[in-house]
């Protein structure tokens, strides 16, 4: 049959990232998929060699929108080591606990965006309503939805209360009760078993040769994991199982991201229950002396790696990164090969590429005055409504009704 | 394996001089050897000591040299920084695609950012710089600076 070659991205309508994907189709089948990256590259590793290393905590941290954390604790894991800092334990504890809420929210996001590119936009909503809950508490605990900027070279910025972490306690509960509910969807739910066994096939000598990482690696029976492995933070102190299946598909990574939640619940309970006293950070210098060191974190995605080299100077000699998309993407021309055309969107999704996501505005500065306003939800709700009607579009009238209909 | 074990047998396969192989701490081992070397001690350190994960490649511009770290790990967490130097007027080094295919990439984001001229990788896709990106700038390299535009200098200034 006639061969095509069609291009999606760099600039897609459906593609939320700027990448380049050539597919070579033959019918609706798969000949060859080849991806060209690049695209959203920020110079952010060149950008840290002329920042202080105050400064790279927080640059680090905007390397990604959705597993910020991962890269501002890979980062000063690595500074704290050429530094010889000895990092308080609660410190540890508190970055361990926004670690597994960062993989909680990571891993509800990702079964949402799986549901929707399969056509089930009702789980979409499901979970994605239920990660709220989860976003509420780390920007409770941080101030922030996202870049939490809890991290600083030596510690963590921002202390743990009791009735924060009755807070914290709760919520895990709610959202544990949601995640046994989705794994009983993803287990029984005949539509959903269908769509996604057998869909890109990632066999378990594939998965080691091409480096893949994370739960694509886990759900190919590659049984690796960066937290037991090779600890860091709190994770020695941890019990926990790591999540592996032999489906070697798209089901088998959905399994492996819902057994990883239930074990994050479980994770942030011991967290709570034995978060020791202390305090939360020591005092770094500004200047870091001559050194280098390699520092490797199990982001929701896999295996995020950081090399930090340092010349005694405040500011880094060279800072490397190596984020586990990097290492993922390699393996779905291989999930791909021989696949028919529909499947490529769940395909690609199941890897969990990184895809960016959006603060919230919440605090706002108004000229002339010197403190900063909260927003609440209702003044949002008003601004929002102002916004509108200074455009000429008036809600009142809808208004009125979902009020009535609220009633 | 332990990681003085692995020092001991680097030590002793390749008679590398004492200083050259490293126990940060644990779990963490760097080694460094002669770019002729390389294939007989990273094939070594694959097949005998297991360092079956690869994590990245590093590269650095070290003045005259440009070095490349390779970071092997091995199942049970033990990371070894492998580095090799070489001449910056020709910054040759072997591919690696033979032993991790996945390394097409790492070994293509050390030739956009810092000119390594990797042997041996077939053509393919540039990363990560665009393919407009002008030939002999490579922006990891300690004397190349951006050009800024006149608003941006403006904006500074």
């Amino acid at each position: 049959m006639h061969k095509v070659i069609i291009p999606v991205g760099p600039q897609h309508p459906a593609l939320k990232e700027p990448e380049n994907f050539m597919i070579t189709l033959s019918g609706e089948k798969i000949l060859k998929f080849s991806a060209r990256l690049g695209y959203n590259h920020r110079g952010i590793e060149k950008a840290c060699e002329e920042r202080t290393y105050i400064q790279d905590v927080y640059l680090t941290e905007r390397i990604c929108g959705i597993c910020s954390h991962s890269h501002s604790t890979c980062f000063v894991q690595a500074v704290e080591e050429i530094a010889a800092l000895e990092v308080p334990k609660r410190a540890l504890y508190i970055r361990t606990l926004v670690a597994e809420l960062e993989r909680v929210h990571s891993h509800l996001l990702w079964l949402g965006v799986a549901g929707h590119e399969v056509g089930f936009d009702t789980l979409l909503m499901y979970t994605w309503r239920d990660r709220e809950v989860v976003m509420d508490i780390l920007a409770m605990l941080t101030g922030n939805r996202v870049n939490y900027g809890i991290n600083t070279i030596g510690g963590v910025r921002r202390d743990i209360t009791p009735e924060q972490s009755k807070e914290v306690a709760k919520a895990t509960n709610t959202l544990e009760e949601r995640t046994k509910y989705y794994i009983q969807i993803a287990t029984k739910e005949t539509t959903l078993i269908k769509r996604l066994s057998g869909v890109g096939v990632l066999s378990h000598d594939d998965a080691i040769r091409l480096g893949a990482v994370g739960p694509t690696a886990r759900a190919s029976s590659v049984d690796r994991d960066v937290r037991r492995d090779d600890p860091y933070a709190a994770y020695g102190e941890l019990k926990f199982k790591v999540i592996t299946d032999n489906h070697n598909d798209v089901y088998g990574r959905t399994l492996v991201r819902m057994g990883e939640l239930m074990e994050s619940y479980s994770m942030i309970r011991q967290l709570l229950k034995n978060m020791p006293e202390g305090p939360i950070a020591v005092k770094a210098p500004r200047k870091i002396p001559a050194g280098e060191a390699v520092s490797r974190y199990e982001a929701p995605r896999g295996e995020d790696v950081h090399y930090v080299k340092s010349n005694g100077s405040e500011k880094p000699e060279r800072v490397k990164v190596r984020a586990p998309t990097l290492a993922n993407i390699q393996t779905v021309a291989k999930m791909l090969e021989d696949r028919q055309l529909a499947d490529l969107p769940i395909v690609i999704a199941a890897i969990d590429p990184c895809f960016s996501c959006t603060d919230r505005l919440t605090v706002i500065k108004e000229a002339g005055v010197r403190k900063n306003k909260v927003m609440s939800w209702e003044d949002l709700h008003d601004y929002s409504i102002g916004w509108y009607r200074e455009r000429g579009i008036d809600f009142a009238g809808l208004n009125k009704k979902l009020t009535r209909m609220l009633k | 394996m332990t990681e003085e074990n692995i020092k001991d047998a680097l030590i002793k396969k390749f008679s590398l001089p004492e200083g050259k192989v490293r126990i940060q701490r644990k779990r963490r081992m760097s080694a460094e050897v002669d770019r002729l070397k390389f294939k007989d001690v990273f094939e070594y350190a694959i097949t005998e000591l297991k360092f079956v994960i690869l994590c990245t490649i590093t590269g650095l511009d070290e003045g005259s040299n440009l070095s490349f770290i390779y970071h092997l790990s091995t199942e049970d967490g033990i990371v070894l920084n492998l580095k090799i130097s070489v001449p910056k007027e020709n910054p040759a080094i072997k591919t690696i695609i033979g032993y991790f295919p996945a390394a097409d990439i790492y070994e293509r984001e050390v030739m956009d950012l810092l000119g390594a001229k990797v042997e041996g990788l077939p053509p393919g896709n540039r990363y990560p710089l665009m393919d407009e990106w002008p030939k002999d700038a490579y922006p990891l390299r300690k004397d190349w600076k951006q050009n800024k535009t006149k608003e941006q200098e403006a904006k500074n200034a």
